[in-house]
């Protein structure tokens, strides 16, 4: 694509609806604002009703900000209708024509911008052999898989060379091993075409495989935006702790520092970790511990006891509890490893270097 | 929190659609125009139409007993009708999901269904007397009575009822069909019996739609005019009296006023009928049949229902039969046979059948696309825009359905015969065929927007969002992708807007003019004089022009519909 790669800017969006059944105004989105940067695959990751999907459509166009600007570029789109401004959206349902099939909808859009026959034929060949539809041109749609189905709403929306591409939950009407196929396909059409792509899911695993950068929103405000490493080793709070992957909180005082290291009190256990810059002592603080993290060990670490151990193939699954704290882990390999039973009493250990401090 | 921004911008992006905009624009005017200015006009004349402000009208209307009379009358038939069509329709309806019948049975009940659709109003009224009236068939000559009469109130209770039921019963049986069949079977397995569980389960699940059918029953029959004109005799009602208040009295005040009592009435149903009860029936039958129902075999259910209902049925078939034969015999009443074309002659010789049939033809094909267009247009605007004025489009073209044709016709009387307001400025569109032409939409406007508005809630609001996404402006989106999807329902929309303007006459029958010869006018003044064969003959080529238009429909939809290439899969 000979097109320069644009980016999208919102400067302090926010959305208001009306909660059909209080009748009272809440935020969907607010004052969120956002620098997505040419080229980059971003995705808007959160729990539904967080306000993901009302962003995407105000990219579109299909919902107008009440409060803030959009940017297309350096372009403001706040005015435009979404036939006018630069993006194509892929839908969660597909949204294929059903009364036309699969060559007539990817011409669709250059139809309607009246490019010429033959040009609209090459074009639309060369999209379809992209996402791997070449032949299936004269299908309708309704004889299509799925994933087919998805493969003509991405051609559909790439063929019009947009400057963003938004996908709106793709690939949640999938089954779950397409799902991951397709996902390997789109970030591998993206990076051929090099195109801007903003996309909405509440999977955390596609935004992982996907994405340059994961912002995580809830409750309409952006919680973190950040690469997925930053995301999931260094979580701002909580909820984006809890939301991307497993996570186990640890809450203690801090007792001591000593150089590089701080002393916390865990359910009445000293606990030694790599001291962030910002730890005060006295202060309460939240140990962030992933799962595949931590281990089990006769002693030594945080005394535990047992409460749910279970093979699951790859790895061991256990729950224990530190004093009233549930802490989950996996201990992957099992085959070599000793195995605890519930109600035995033994010792939590891991890297002090491996838990985020909140 | 301030949503200015937001709707000022929604706004910016609706004005950046030109088409879209005058397509409102026009929409409005023409509502406003020509269903809210006539109620108005006909508000205005009845309070001030004797010159001063106040109820100097009504009081003297409802001092007429003429009138207070009619207002009973009217209400007891639409009563006692409402109650019996809900109820055979019910029955059928139960007979149709729950019992087991054959091939004959269920043809029978198809028929019936088909019917009315395709028949003009008043063809049962003409049946009835020609079967059972003074010189009936089957009271004169099977049983041998000479001074039965049909006409009056019971004539249009059983008329009324024969023609409404198979509506009831349409209704009733997409109801049945939508009740989950293991809830019946629940409480069979508890051990109720098969009345038991009519009555524990099926009725009350039923109740809430079971009182729509019957509102809309009682709405329809108060509105009737066909019939009640042709075999009420004596026993005048609403719509009668208004229609007789004006061509007779010359007192189009009155008129105005009575019928704005009417419009009250059938308001202040449909009122309950639309906010009431269809939200209630919604809520209680809003699952589908998880699978099959366990048809009911046992034969001392399934045999006397299913002989009482056929028997109805061939009753009501034998009543349709009757008007075509009724053409055929060369003197009702006295000489059968030979069968003689005589009738059907004289129709095109004498009586200007080809004149009569012309011009109902043209006037019924012109509005016909434009009903159909328009209903779709309002059918996409309400259920796929947003926009302000979108409420008022929606309720306006709602409300219409609630107007008795006779209301309307006063109404556009009052309205345009001095122009608007009376001050002369679009004089000129009454009594010209264009006014008709526009009764005919706004009569047919409802039923298509309805039927409309229910097939674009099937389709998937992110389809027409993906063609506008792609670059489509709003016109182009509902050209390319929104007409296609619902060409079945555009195509039915077009049929039934032909076939209601063509057998219209509530309306019409106050607004046309002598140069105009419309077939269900002619039908209603040569029943009115007695010549009942004309009058049949007249109806019977009718009968065959809507079934004509209705199979070609079903044989378009069959080789060109859109469902056909869609559902399939």
């Amino acid at each position: 694509m000979e097109k320069t790669k644009k980016g999208v800017r919102l400067e302090h969006i926010s959305k208001i609806y009306q909660d059909p059944k209080t009748g009272k105004d809440f935020y969907a989105v607010k004052d969120t604002s956002l620098d997505i940067e040419p080229g980059s695959f971003v995705t808007l990751l959160g729990p539904s009703g967080c306000g993901k999907t009302t962003t995407l459509r105000m990219i579109a166009g299909f919902e107008s900000p009440d409060e803030g600007e959009i940017y297309l570029g350096d372009e403001p789109i706040n005015e435009l209708t979404p036939n006018k401004r630069d993006t194509a959206m892929v839908f969660q349902s597909y949204a294929l024509l059903p009364h036309y099939n699969v060559f007539d909808n990817v011409a669709y859009g250059l139809k309607l911008r009246k490019v010429p026959k033959d040009e609209i034929r090459e074009r639309v060949m060369r999209i379809l052999d992209l996402v791997e539809l070449t032949g299936m041109e004269a299908r309708m749609t309704n004889q299509l898989s799925g994933g087919q189905q998805q493969r003509v709403a991405l051609a559909r929306a790439l063929v019009i060379e947009p400057s963003v591409l938004l996908f709106d939950e793709p690939l949640s009407n999938l089954d779950a091993k397409l799902r991951v196929s397709m996902r390997t396909e789109i970030r591998r059409i993206q990076q051929e075409v090099g195109i801007t792509a903003i996309y909405v899911t509440h999977d955390q695993s596609e935004a992982m495989a996907l994405s340059d950068k994961i912002i995580i929103m809830n409750k309409g405000v952006v919680a973190q935006m950040g690469t997925p490493q930053e995301i999931y080793y260094h979580p701002v709070n909580e909820f984006v702790a809890d939301f991307i992957g497993e996570a186990n909180f640890l809450k203690g005082k801090m007792t001591a520092k000593d150089g590089a290291l701080a002393e916390l009190d865990i359910e009445g256990n000293p606990l030694r970790i790599e001291a962030a810059e910002h730890m005060e002592v006295g202060k309460d603080y939240t140990l962030v511990l992933r799962p595949e993290a931590a281990s089990l060990a006769d002693e030594g670490g945080l005394p535990c006891e047992v409460v749910l151990s279970c093979f699951m193939g790859s790895y061991q699954n256990y729950h224990v509890k530190v004093g009233n704290t549930l802490v989950k882990l996996e201990e992957h390999n099992p085959k070599n490893r000793k195995i605890y039973q519930v109600g035995e009493r033994c010792a939590l250990v891991f890297d002090p270097r491996s838990v985020h401090v909140l | 929190m301030a949503k200015s921004q937001g709707a000022a911008l929604d706004r910016k992006k609706l004005m950046a659609d030109p088409i879209m905009v005058t397509t409102i624009v026009v929409l409005i005017t023409f509502l406003t125009l020509f269903i809210l200015y006539p109620l108005a006009i006909l508000l205005v004349d009845s309070f001030v139409g004797d010159g001063t402000f106040g109820l100097g009208i009504f009081k003297r209307i409802f001092a007429m007993p003429s009138f207070t009379r009619a207002i009973t009358n009217t209400l007891k038939v639409g009563f006692v009708v409402g109650i019996l069509s809900a109820l055979i329709g019910l029955l059928f309806a139960y007979v149709e999901v729950y019992v087991r019948m054959n091939r004959f049975v269920g043809g029978l009940f198809k028929v019936v269904s088909m019917l009315p659709v395709v028949s003009p109003p008043f063809v049962l009224s003409l049946s009835m007397i020609m079967l059972f009236g003074k010189a009936g068939i089957i009271t004169r000559f099977l049983l041998g009575i000479y001074d039965n009469s049909v006409y009056g109130y019971w004539g249009i209770v059983i008329v009324q009822t024969l023609t409404f039921f198979p509506v009831c019963y349409m209704m009733l049986k997409g109801l049945l069909k939508n009740i989950d069949p293991s809830l019946e079977e629940a409480a069979r397995d508890m051990g109720a019996g098969r009345w038991r569980v009519f009555q524990d389960v099926t009725l009350p699940l039923l109740l809430p739609g079971l009182g729509n059918a019957f509102l809309v029953t009682f709405i329809e029959s108060i509105a009737d005019f066909a019939n009640p004109m042709i075999i009420g005799g004596s026993y005048d009602t609403l719509a009668t009296t208004i229609y007789l208040q004006i061509t007779g009295a010359y007192d189009k005040a009155g008129a105005a006023a009575m019928a704005v009592v009417l419009l009250c009435i059938t308001l202040a149903m449909f009122a309950v009928q639309k906010y009431y009860l269809e939200a209630k029936t919604a809520a209680t039958l809003t699952g589908k049949a998880s699978r099959a129902r366990m048809l009911i075999e046992d034969r001392s259910v399934k045999i006397p229902l299913t002989i009482f209902c056929s028997l109805a049925a061939l009753f009501v078939i034998i009543m349709y039969i009757c008007v075509p034969i009724g053409a055929l015999f060369p003197t009702w009443g006295y000489k059968f046979f030979p069968l003689t074309t005589k009738w059907f002659k004289l129709v095109f010789t004498r009586y200007h059948g080809f004149k009569a049939f012309k011009d109902s033809f043209v006037l019924s094909f012109i509005s016909a696309p434009i009903t159909a267009l328009l209903s779709m247009i309002i059918s996409y605007l309400v259920v796929k825009r947003k926009f302000k004025a979108k409420g008022f489009i929606e309720a306006v073209s709602m409300l219409a359905m609630a107007v008795p044709g006779t209301v309307l016709g006063v109404g556009y009387i009052r309205g345009f015969s001095g122009g608007l307001f009376h001050t002369g400025i679009l004089q000129g569109i009454y009594g010209t065929g264009l006014i008709l032409v526009i009764v005919f939409v706004v009569r047919s406007l409802p039923t298509g927007t309805r039927s409309g508005i229910s097939a674009l809630r099937q389709i998937d609001k992110s389809i027409e969002e993906s063609a506008y996404d792609m670059g489509a402006d709003s016109f182009k989106v509902f050209m390319t992708v929104t007409l296609p999807l619902i060409k079945d329902s555009f195509l039915s929309g077009l049929v039934t807007a032909f076939v209601r303007s063509i057998t219209a006459i509530s309306a019409i029958i106050l607004l046309v003019t002598p140069q105009y010869l419309l077939i269900t006018v002619q039908i209603n003044e040569f029943a009115e004089k007695g010549s009942f064969s004309l009058a049949c003959a007249f109806a019977t080529i009718l009968i065959l022009i809507t079934y004509g238009a209705v199979l070609l429909m079903n044989l378009f939809i069959k080789h060109f519909g859109t469902s056909k290439q869609i559902k399939e899969d």
